[in-house]
């Protein structure tokens, strides 16, 4: 009974060899890999970001005059399917690079996927400090603003806060174990006077909230920290309003004022909470307003962050393969280093020393208007001023 | 001290929820003997549907109104799947249901995205239970009241249907012995769709009462199906009482365990899930299954060794196989390594669950053990890949031969759950323990040597070691270990009469498999350079499910072509489309009503009928044949 079995395995595989060839010789091909069916939340903007940008920078000309083409996968959500697809798009689709990708653990597969096959890697989303830091490596780049960075951002608005008792709420994970870890760490050492009475870990997807805002709660603690989004961050929103929870503490959240996660809460949006987002609404320069108009025309709908994300990854890809003329992967890293490319926050910059761009994010406090959740009194934090040390990254980044 | 009231309660209010999915599964499991996996679809659907009823109904009654109509409808879907898909298996082997529902569950979760968006949804809140109640300055959730009182009285309207109905005394007696029920002349029909419906029905409420707390979103149904099997089996399948008991159990367990341990509520269910399984196998309030009473294998083709011509035709397909990288690129290659690695994983899986008779939920485990094996031995120790390849799997054995020795106590589902217990267990540590697994980042840079690093070189010791491990499994099947083993699948009685040591027997089986599955994930740590607690994760442990049952569980080479099809299949169609889920799941519910025996099954029946039809004896239906050819 083998017999029929492998024959079927070798079908497959001829016909998954057989769609190797078809590249076209004057497309650029950049391979973007992203977790859409486990994430359309957030993947579903992200996509209309990229597609967007492809449009602009076909439509100013391409790559050098070379049609710009995005082959697009999806990861399942599955470290070992990014690598599947990262590698289809390499062996067999020839991309010149790879970029993409929204959670840590398959930013960092596919990072180093990219360090064994040298090709080069744009990581758009993943969020852990490790990207560019303890497990970083020359072919990988970063695009959002770190862990460490947004809970720097974080910690000045939060250390400027009376309370001294402090609890934290956090999802199970790395994202989640890391950024409560840095803020701690960032906090501490601006407020030694500080306390940390409680923390909860609840699973990732799974927050049984009731007991959560209420163990929170029994400890009495002055502010919070809440590090959980999506729809456990609903969760805890809803049982901590109706408990109690947040009447009179400070809370200071991540990503919490990204349209993504803010938008469900719709009236349930607590006040006053200082958070990491993306106010739309309320940014009012011309880089911003330009892209505002092409997406708002180009989808009759607003943008989110993962469009912001997804726009800017490929413009960035775009700007670097432009400026190689090349897709050696060689020439691709020294024309990413050190490369400052406009966005629609403004310009910004791929650190030569850790690869990291600048890009920052806004910080600001939720409010209810209209019965809906926005962000006000936001102001844009740029990512180079919360970056250690040039010494410290060097210690924190292995040597090539 | 009112604190911990407040707390009792929160937990009482989570615990309503979990019993009213959680009944719903039981009663159908109790019944109908199907592991309805679909169960967290059916949930999730009701939670949508009645978003969208209780957004277009206005006032108290329309949401009240919404819920309860969702609830219905939702049941009307139900009775739909079980009359169009699920009555055409009921005789197909075990758990050969659960694959329709899986599919069934892979297809939903493409279509509420399609149908509602990627949008996590809020709804309103309960017209009369928005605030809170003050208690001694704790505030209690008034619809935490609600769900408390709630619970009880669903506890109640059940226990009444069940004792003073006819219907109820119909589904009593089938869930003790459905074989007695149908000779009595109860149209068994009717009672499984009825007991589809009202399962359904509980668990699309469960889902549409979660409105005013939670948003409802695409992943709420995995979120909550392995915990409401988890709640089932502590309480004894079959049993409401026992699913009540469970769900307060776990969510008072819950409740009070973060105070003292935050972390704990990532794997507390299957700690307490393993606790009393060891103790009780049969859960709190289950009752021993009654020996079966069929000989399975009077319905099965007999199995016999392959013949030489049918080995000289595997020796040409492995040959042929082997031609691979003359041909093909590199990434076809990626992928054939890929396939032959997940053949092996199936294989092993089969020699248990086919072979053994004992299906494993949480195969997964041994698989990832072994990956992490090779992970730490390449990384920590700095050992060479051979080295590693060889040494890594025994980290599997070590993990097979622990947890087996408590699993082979048991038997059935009990034995299913109790394993994905032991491998969620496995999973939580190397999640949890980040200072050496690196937790959920993994552990990066696991490549392979030189020697094996081209996808050709790869491929081929891939290959080799599917073959030989393939070869190596069928031999056992035919030695005397074999015969042994499957006596005690056929029949524990009978073969504890004739003096085999059944548990032992079956431990060992264990181990095998487990050991095998570690080879598995050495190769699969090494093809992919990296390891992540996923390779140990429920997922993984269903997609071997997934490969045998595709393939055949009552066949000898099943496990192989479906490991070959399904991994395959799975690979092209996410490459291809952006509904991968809605076709793959398709395709298995498709698979599942052609071909009710497995891909191989449906084969060798048919090559089996073709042979029948034309013995030498009956030259009278021979001739025209012939004379047509």
């Amino acid at each position: 009974m083998r017999a029929r079995n492998t024959f079927v395995g070798a079908a497959f595989a001829l016909l998954a060899g057989g769609m190797a060839h078809s590249a076209m010789a004057q497309d650029i091909k950049i391979g973007e890999i992203n977790s859409y069916s486990l994430l359309p939340a957030f993947t579903d903007p992200y996509r209309k970001g990229w597609q967007l940008a492809v449009e602009e920078v076909n439509a100013a000309g391409g790559i050098n005059g070379k049609k710009l083409v995005v082959i697009s996968k999806d990861d399942g959500g599955k470290p070992a399917d990014a690598q599947t697809a990262a590698n289809e798009l390499v062996s067999s689709e020839g991309v010149a690079m790879l970029a993409g990708t929204f959670l840590s653990n398959i930013g960092l597969a596919v990072s180093d996927f990219a360090n064994q096959k040298k090709v080069f890697f744009l990581a758009a989303e993943p969020l852990t400090d490790a990207v560019t830091w303890s497990k970083g490596n020359k072919y990988t780049f970063r695009l959002r603003p770190s862990n460490y960075m947004q809970a720097a951002m974080l910690v000045e608005a939060a250390a400027k806060l009376p309370a001294k008792r402090w609890a934290t709420i956090a999802p199970n994970y790395e994202y989640g174990q890391s950024a409560v870890a840095v803020f701690k760490k960032l906090m501490s050492e601006k407020r030694p006077d500080i306390q940390w009475v409680d923390e909860q870990w609840p699973p990732q997807g799974k927050i049984d909230a009731g007991p959560v805002v209420q163990a929170v709660a029994a400890a009495n603690p002055e502010a919070i920290l809440n590090v959980t989004f999506g729809a456990d961050l609903v969760k805890l929103v809803r049982e901590g309003n109706t408990r109690g929870l947040f009447k009179g503490r400070e809370v200071v959240s991540f990503l919490t004022g990204e349209p993504e996660y803010l938008d469900p809460l719709k009236d349930e949006t607590p006040e006053g909470w200082i958070v990491t987002g993306y106010p739309w609404y309320s940014i009012k320069t011309p880089e911003h307003d330009a892209f505002l108009k092409a997406y708002q025309a180009k989808y009759n709908d607003y943008p989110r962050l993962g469009s912001i994300v997804g726009y800017q990854t490929i413009k960035s890809a775009a700007a670097i393969l432009a400026k190689a003329g090349s897709s050696d992967p060689e020439k691709l890293i020294a024309a990413a280093e050190g490369l400052s490319v406009p966005s629609p926050f403004g310009e910004i910059t791929f650190r030569k020393i850790d690869h990291q761009s600048t890009l920052g994010a806004f910080v600001g406090k939720t409010a209810l208007k209209d019965g809906k959740g926005v962000m006000v009194d936001s102001s844009y934090k740029k990512g180079a001023d919360y970056l250690p040390s040039d010494a410290e990254v060097g210690k924190l980044r292995p040597k090539d | 001290m009112a604190f911990y009231v407040v707390q009792f309660l929160t937990g009482l209010a989570s615990a309503a929820s979990l019993f009213l999915v959680a009944s719903g599964l039981s009663i159908i499991f109790g019944v109908t003997r199907i592991v309805n996996f679909a169960h967290g679809a059916f949930y999730m659907i009701g939670a949508y549907i009645a978003f969208t009823l209780t957004e277009r109904l206005s006032g108290a009654f329309g949401f009240w109104g919404g819920i309860v109509l969702a609830a219905l409808a939702v049941a009307l879907i139900g009775v739909i799947v079980e009359m169009v898909l699920l009555r055409r298996i009921y005789h197909a082997p075990e758990l050969f249901q659960l694959l329709a529902t899986f599919g069934l569950t892979l297809m939903v979760e493409d279509l509420v995205v399609l149908i509602w968006g990627p949008d996590d949804l809020v709804g309103r809140r309960a017209p009369g239970f928005k605030g809170a109640i003050d208690f001694f300055g704790q505030n209690i959730p008034s619809y935490d009241l609600f769900l408390i009182v709630l619970g009880p009285v669903v506890l109640g309207i059940l226990w009444l249907l069940f004792q003073r109905t006819r219907w109820g005394v119909l589904v009593r007696a089938a869930t003790q012995d459905r074989d007695m029920v149908a000779a009595l002349g109860v149209n068994q029909k009717w009672l499984f769709t009825s007991v589809f419906a009202v399962g359904v029905f509980l668990a699309a409420l469960g889902g549409a009462l979660q409105i005013p707390r939670d948003a409802v979103h695409h992943a709420m149904d995995l979120r909550i199906i392995v915990e409401v099997f988890v709640v089932v089996v502590i309480g004894g399948l079959g049993s409401i009482i026992g699913a009540f008991v469970a769900a307060v159990l776990v969510s008072e367990l819950n409740a009070f365990g973060i105070l003292i341990f935050p972390k704990i509520s990532i794997i507390l269910v299957f700690l307490v899930m393993a606790a009393v399984l060891i103790v009780r196998p049969w859960g709190l309030f289950g009752k021993p299954e009654a020996p079966a009473r069929k000989t399975p294998g009077l319905t099965v083709n007999p199995w016999r060794p392959l013949t030489s011509n049918e080995r000289l035709a595997a020796l040409a397909a492995l040959v042929i196989a082997a031609t691979l990288p003359l041909f093909a690129g590199n990434y076809a290659l990626t992928v054939g390594s890929e396939i032959a690695i997940f053949v092996i994983f199936a294989v092993s899986l089969h020699f248990l669950m086919s072979v053994g008779g004992l299906a494993s939920f949480g195969h997964a485990a041994y698989f990832g053990l072994g990956a992490y094996g090779v992970a730490f031995l390449a990384k920590m120790a700095g050992l060479p890949m051979i080295v590693c390849l060889l040494l890594g799997p025994l980290l599997g054995c070590m993990g097979a031969a622990v947890f087996g020795f408590f699993a082979v106590q048991l038997s059935g589902v009990y034995f299913a759950m109790l394993t994905l217990a032991f491998a969620q267990i496995v999973w939580s540590i190397a999640f949890q323990w980040v200072s050496v697994t690196g937790g959920d980042n993994g552990i990066l840079g696991v490549w392979p040597e030189k020697w094996a690093a081209s996808p050709s070189h790869f491929y081929w010791l891939a290959l080799g070691v599917a073959a030989l491990v393939t070869i190596a499994l069928r031999a056992m099947v035919f030695s005397p270990f074999g015969y042994a083993l499957r006596a005690t699948r056929d029949s524990l009685l009978r073969s504890e009469a004739i003096g085999i040591n059944a548990k032992r027997i079956q431990w060992t089986a264990f181990v095998i498999a487990g050991t095998t599955a570690g080879i598995g994930g050495a190769l699969f740590a090494y093809l992919k350079g990296s390891v992540f607690p996923d390779n140990l994760g429920i997922s993984l442990s269903v997609d071997a499910l997934v490969m045998v049952l595709l393939g055949g569980v009552e066949t000898v080479s099943g496990a192989v072509i479906g490991a070959i099809v399904y991994k395959a299949l799975n690979i092209w169609l996410v490459s291809q489309t952006d509904l991968s889920k809605l076709v793959l799941g398709g395709f298995i519910v498709l698979i599942v009503v052609v071909f009710p025996k497995g891909i191989v099954g449906m084969l060798e029946t048919l090559a089996q009928r073709r042979r029948k039809s034309s013995p030498p004896g009956s030259p009278l239906l021979a001739k025209p044949i012939e004379s047509a050819e």
